[in-house]
């Protein structure tokens, strides 16, 4: 079984690469075909991204983008987690709290530039409060279900067995909700990398955002806007992958393997 | 006199589920609730483990008013009630942080070995069938060592055969460990098969129309004439032909 599954896995990799290939093949060819001359070539694209990196500005761009993205994050799970704790156990405060969050969810994070801008001034502060925004209320309102939906009778069996209300929501709520806590910092830090991206746009001068405008706005260079983008999904592909180990820990993998 | 029950009421809202249940049970007597879906037999047990607080009347016991649950009578769900995050033996010690290191491991050993999961041990339980997912909830509750075990349709999720198997290793614990034994069921067979006495509720508002001793030893022949005419009284108390 473990095996056939290993095998599974070696092969769709390998289809990955493949259609990966296949993809810069038709990109290359695309380019030369039609011509065109503000289009880069992949080659171009890596000749931009090796003259970024002589010039020291590449991994401190993506230092920049990643202590950002950090920064705003590890905010939104310090803040969400135990806000949808409490509004999961208590549901007066959900209820008082429930509409606020769901009138502020739909606004987009990047509505809030303007006002992050008057607040923070053009600092890193802007931006790490645009991806806080971005990622606090899908961990508050994953956190804010999970609680809900635990099963009453673990609750109760928890009591049972004489747990204080503390070690209930040590031993009994936080791990029967982790999984799916887990499920919402994943959705979280895919919104909060989006909004990275747009927010360095505005506020700041450095970091994968900045590159890609700056690159267009200086000189058109549409080989380091390119570049600039497939670092973006590049190092978003690489940090999701990191997140979806997380699944595989322990403590829950009962919840997300049959 | 273990548990006293002193004219138990229940309204949910305007609905009465429950009218003056009157019951008293034995230490180490294995009671069973028998009566239609419905009829408040559920409501009962969550009320004697201290879960739900009644409109009227109270539950004592030893003397002492149940006001909330305690570790002293551990409850029993359907297997779902077992931790999907522990191992067997974390669910098993769940209930064991008051005790030693050496004390906690010895007694999760002794309950393995009760319930029959030996090799299981670091398993969790979605790799345990229903009846293992059974027995270990089972473990982990005598594992704290009560004095009253409520039961509420604890088989009712497997399958017959199993069942079958279930009432014969609960009743080889309950004659180890003599416990005193609440259990809910609306399987009117099982209750004839387990119990010292069944208390039949009538349907809504469940009322107690009757306590039926069933003097039968264990283990108890289901062919036995006797068996079947005890069982064949609680049909025709609840209403049913026994025929189909």
């Amino acid at each position: 079984m473990k095996a056939e599954g290993r095998r599974q896995r070696a092969e769709g990799r390998i289809r990955a690469v493949v259609l990966g290939l296949v993809l810069l093949a038709f990109w290359a060819l695309a380019v030369v075909v039609s011509g065109t001359k503000i289009f880069p070539s992949p080659m171009d694209v890596v000749r931009g991204l090796l003259e970024l990196a002589r010039r020291k500005l590449l991994w401190a761009y993506m230092g920049d983008s990643l202590f950002r993205v950090a920064c705003g994050y590890l905010a939104a799970v310090a803040i969400g987690i135990p806000v949808g704790l409490a509004m999961g156990w208590w549901s007066s405060l959900a209820r008082a709290a429930n509409p606020v969050i769901q009138m502020l969810r739909p606004i987009s994070p990047l509505a809030w530039m303007p006002l992050a801008v008057i607040w923070f001034g053009v600092s890193n502060l802007a931006p790490i409060f645009l991806i806080f925004l971005a990622s606090v209320f899908p961990i508050i309102v994953a956190t804010m279900n999970g609680v809900r939906n635990v099963p009453p009778m673990y609750v109760q069996a928890g009591r049972n067995f004489g747990l204080s209300t503390r070690a209930l929501i040590t031993r009994v709520l936080f791990p029967a909700i982790l999984p799916r806590i887990l499920v919402g910092l994943r959705i979280a830090f895919g919104v909060a990398w989006l909004v990275l991206v747009a927010a360095e746009m505005i506020a700041v001068d450095s970091g994968l955002g900045y590159l890609i405008i700056d690159a267009r706005n200086a000189g058109k260079r549409y080989d380091l806007v390119v570049g600039g983008m497939l670092l973006i999904g590049l190092l978003g592909l690489i940090l999701d992958t990191l997140i979806r180990r997380a699944e595989t820990l322990r403590a829950v993998r009962w919840a997300f393997h049959e | 006199m273990k548990v006293h029950f002193d004219s138990i009421g229940m309204r949910f809202g305007g609905v009465r589920v429950l009218d003056d249940i009157n019951l008293s049970v034995n230490a180490g007597e294995f009671v069973c609730i028998l009566g239609p879906s419905g009829c408040g037999k559920s409501t009962l047990l969550n009320i004697v483990g201290g879960f739900v607080t009644p409109t009227e009347g109270r539950v004592t016991i030893d003397g002492e008013p149940v006001t909330g649950p305690d570790p002293r009578r551990i409850f029993v769900f359907q297997e779902r009630g077992v931790f999907p995050w522990l191992t067997v033996e974390e669910n098993i010690g769940f209930g064991l942080f008051r005790q030693k290191d050496d004390e906690k491991r010895a007694r999760i050993a002794r309950y393995v070995q009760l319930v029959g999961l030996q090799g299981f041990e670091r398993s969790y339980p979605r790799e345990l069938s229903g009846g293992m997912k059974q027995r270990l909830e089972v473990a982990r509750a005598l594992a704290v060592d009560p004095d009253v075990l409520y039961l509420d349709e604890p088989f009712g999720a497997l399958d017959s055969i199993t069942r079958l198997q279930m009432r014969r290793e609960l009743l080889r614990i309950w004659q180890a460990e003599r416990k005193t034994i609440l259990f809910v069921t609306h399987d009117i067979e099982e209750s004839v098969q387990l119990a010292d006495r069944v208390v039949v509720l009538s349907a809504r508002p469940g009322r107690v129309r009757r306590v039926v001793d069933v003097n039968l030893a264990h283990p108890r022949d289901l062919s036995d004439p006797r068996y079947i005419a005890l069982r064949d009284e609680i049909f025709g108390e609840i209403g049913l032909a026994h025929q189909i």
